[in-house]
């Protein structure tokens, strides 16, 4: 471990023994946000991966039912079908702190420009069955989709503060503090061996004095 | 906040997307693809979701994202099945976070 170069002198001891202190107690507060962010994080992961899995077997499914649909349909009629949408999806993006990760929380706005009626935008005379299906599955998968999405970022983001407080925990854990306490002991040391030459130099003084006279 | 919402796909898997309301994008060639996500990033979409098959071509682009709030990047399967880069993703950002894949 390396020293920190100083002057061993009262003053810096006593600087040095402050920025122990601290370095001491951030420690201490970092590492319990890297626990806790850690906790959070593996929940977020499990519940994250579990949902991923569940809304790729979804989409799927809709996209199995979208593919039997194009091929009955000429692709022009299907970009016709699909070409103005009746509804207008909008996330309302609010944004939420855990752990000072700041993380988004995502609403889904759907605004119709029909009040009533289904959401297809198309009339039923020229489309496939298929198709109304595949339409069906995706708006129901939607909402989870969105919410796979908040939760991913989540993740992301947190993955990325994770990885930030553990460096500085290790930081400050295997080079701050025992640089501090090193230099701390040694400074110590020099200055109680300064206070020993000057004790024996005054002795010796006063044997002199007391021959002199 | 109000953000809109975006797909990135081969036209055959994402067509339908259009229907529920989200903006449809279907580029091809690969520097299209990291010019539309990079623009999309750019006009106010707070949620893109691409699919696997494009994602790979443009991962520098994806991962640039990562650690901004905004906009999420998510991969999605596409019609001819899922490459399971998406759950690869979660797992890196365990490796990321913890030093080693533990789950």
């Amino acid at each position: 471990m390396a020293r920190i170069k100083v002057n061993p002198t009262r003053m810096q001891m006593s600087i040095l023994r402050g920025r122990l202190k601290t370095a001491t107690r951030g420690h201490k507060l970092l590492k319990d946000k890297q626990d806790e962010l850690m906790r959070r994080f593996i929940e977020l992961i499990r519940e994250n991966k579990r949902l991923r899995s569940q809304v790729e077997e979804e989409l799927k499914d809709s996209f199995n039912d979208f593919l039997l649909a194009s091929a009955m349909m000429s692709p022009e009629m299907l970009r016709q079908a699909l070409a103005i949408p009746k509804q207008q999806v909008r996330v309302n993006v609010e944004r939420k702190n855990i752990m000072s990760v700041n993380i988004p929380v995502m609403d889904f706005e759907y605004s119709k420009d029909v009040e009533q009626g289904d959401i297809y935008p198309y009339g039923y005379a020229q489309t496939s069955a298929e198709l109304d299906d595949a339409i069906d599955k995706l708006q129901e998968v939607m909402s989870r989709l969105l919410e796979l999405a908040a939760m991913e970022k989540a993740g992301q983001l947190m993955a990325g503060e994770i990885e930030k407080t553990r460096r500085r925990v290790n930081a400050l854990e295997y080079r701050t503090i025992p640089d501090l306490q090193e230099t701390i002991k040694y400074n110590r040391m020099k200055l109680d061996e300064n206070e020993r030459a000057t004790i024996t130099r005054l002795m010796k003084v006063k044997e002199i004095i007391a021959k002199e006279t | 906040m109000h953000k809109k919402v975006a797909v990135v796909g081969d036209k055959d898997s994402v067509l339908v997307f259009k229907a529920v309301g989200v903006d449809v994008f279907d580029p091809i060639e690969k520097d299209d693809i990291r010019r539309t996500v990079d623009q999309l990033a750019r006009d106010n979409y707070g949620v893109i979701f691409i699919t696997e098959q494009l994602a790979v071509q443009i991962p520098e682009t994806i991962t640039r994202y990562d650690n901004q709030m905004l906009p999420a990047i998510i991969l999605i399967p596409s019609n001819q099945g899922t490459l399971n880069i998406g759950l690869d993703r979660i797992d890196s950002s365990v490796e990321k976070a913890v030093g080693s894949n533990i789950l």
